[in-house]
């Protein structure tokens, strides 16, 4: 996730990365890593990078950082489908979960 | 559903798309996030998803149908049209193991058997088939997002250092390097941005090893 500060929005981090905070740490899938414990809804990206494992990269120019997915074991940590929510042609965005109750083949395609 | 990982945003899948004037969702990934949440390196992949949102099949090769240029007559027909360079990589391309009669065969399957089908996995099957992801990986998934994200600001020479890091960091991941080949030479031909192209690529790997095999 692209970040202008290195506070990030627990929500938000939650959202993009399937991470959510809860009192015993960041938990995902049936993992969880302790982390300081905080009361605040912002935490410091770089104490999530270093405990987690996630990669966290600068662009000086822009001053702009990257944070990459959790590292060390496999894509997916559980065969849970995870949060996708993505726009259509026109921009409205299409939430993957909206289609439960149905199989979906999702295929992924390039226009290059 | 599908979904086209393209950076250049709707324009670049819109004219595909309108004319499939598909009945399904048909989403934009300009920052390639299936890369990261999926493990999707190349294209077509599929990813099957049942009922309770469980994933029954990771990201895997998935070709619907034959291309009709991989009927002979027709590729033959069609490169004697062409130039050299097209000739090099058509031959190449020809070469591209694709399994879409027994992809769409064991789809079918699922249709109809759900669960039962043998082509649906465990969970523990499903994770264990879904791509390893060390350090390295991870910081190709970061470096290419700074890379799509400054392309799509207007700094496209500032994302070049960037995509060439995930090419160098995850070297088996063909939607990081044709996106960016591409808006250098929309042929993905040799370029002095990046040290690879889509041919002298496909000639290390070999290009039967474009795709893995189908493990059904």
């Amino acid at each position: 996730m692209i970040l202008k500060t290195l506070q990030v929005d627990l929500e938000v981090f939650a959202q993009r990365t399937g991470w959510v905070i809860k009192p015993e740490g960041a938990c995902k899938a049936d993992r969880c890593v302790p982390l300081p414990s905080t009361t605040e809804k912002l935490l410091d990206v770089r104490a999530l990078a270093q405990r987690l494992g996630m990669p966290l990269l600068h662009d000086e120019k822009h001053d702009i950082w990257s944070l990459g997915p959790e590292s060390g074991g496999r894509v997916l940590s559980s065969a849970v489908a995870p949060e996708i929510v993505l726009p259509d042609l026109d921009g409205t965005p299409f939430d993957l979960s909206s289609l439960r109750g149905q199989k979906i083949l999702l295929v992924a395609w390039a226009s290059w | 559903m599908t979904v086209a990982l393209d950076t250049a945003g709707p324009d670049a899948a819109r004219r595909w798309i309108e004319a499939a004037q598909p009945a399904h969702p048909s989403l934009i990934d300009q920052a390639h996030v299936l890369d990261e949440l999926l493990g999707v390196v190349n294209v077509p992949n599929g990813v099957w998803i049942d009922e309770q949102g469980m994933i029954v099949r990771p990201a895997e090769p998935a070709y619907p149908a034959r291309p009709s240029f991989a009927k002979k007559e027709n590729r033959e027909a069609l490169m004697e049209q062409m130039s050299p360079e097209r000739r090099a990589i058509f031959k190449e391309v020809a070469k591209i193991r694709i399994q879409p009669e027994a992809y769409t065969a064991a789809l079918r399957d699922w249709v109809t058997h759900g669960s039962q089908s043998r082509y649906a996995l465990t969970p523990e099957e499903v994770i264990r088939r879904s791509h390893a992801r060390p350090p390295e990986v991870a910081e190709a998934a970061a470096s290419f997002e700074l890379g799509q994200y400054l392309h799509r600001a207007g700094y496209a020479d500032d994302a070049v250092p960037w995509f060439r890091a995930a090419h160098r960091l995850q070297p088996d991941n063909w939607t990081y390097k044709r996106q960016a080949w591409t808006f250098a030479d929309p042929g993905q031909g040799p370029t002095p941005l990046y040290d690879g192209y889509w041919l002298s690529d496909v000639l290390a790997i070999g290009a039967e090893n474009y795709y893995p095999p189908l493990d059904l």
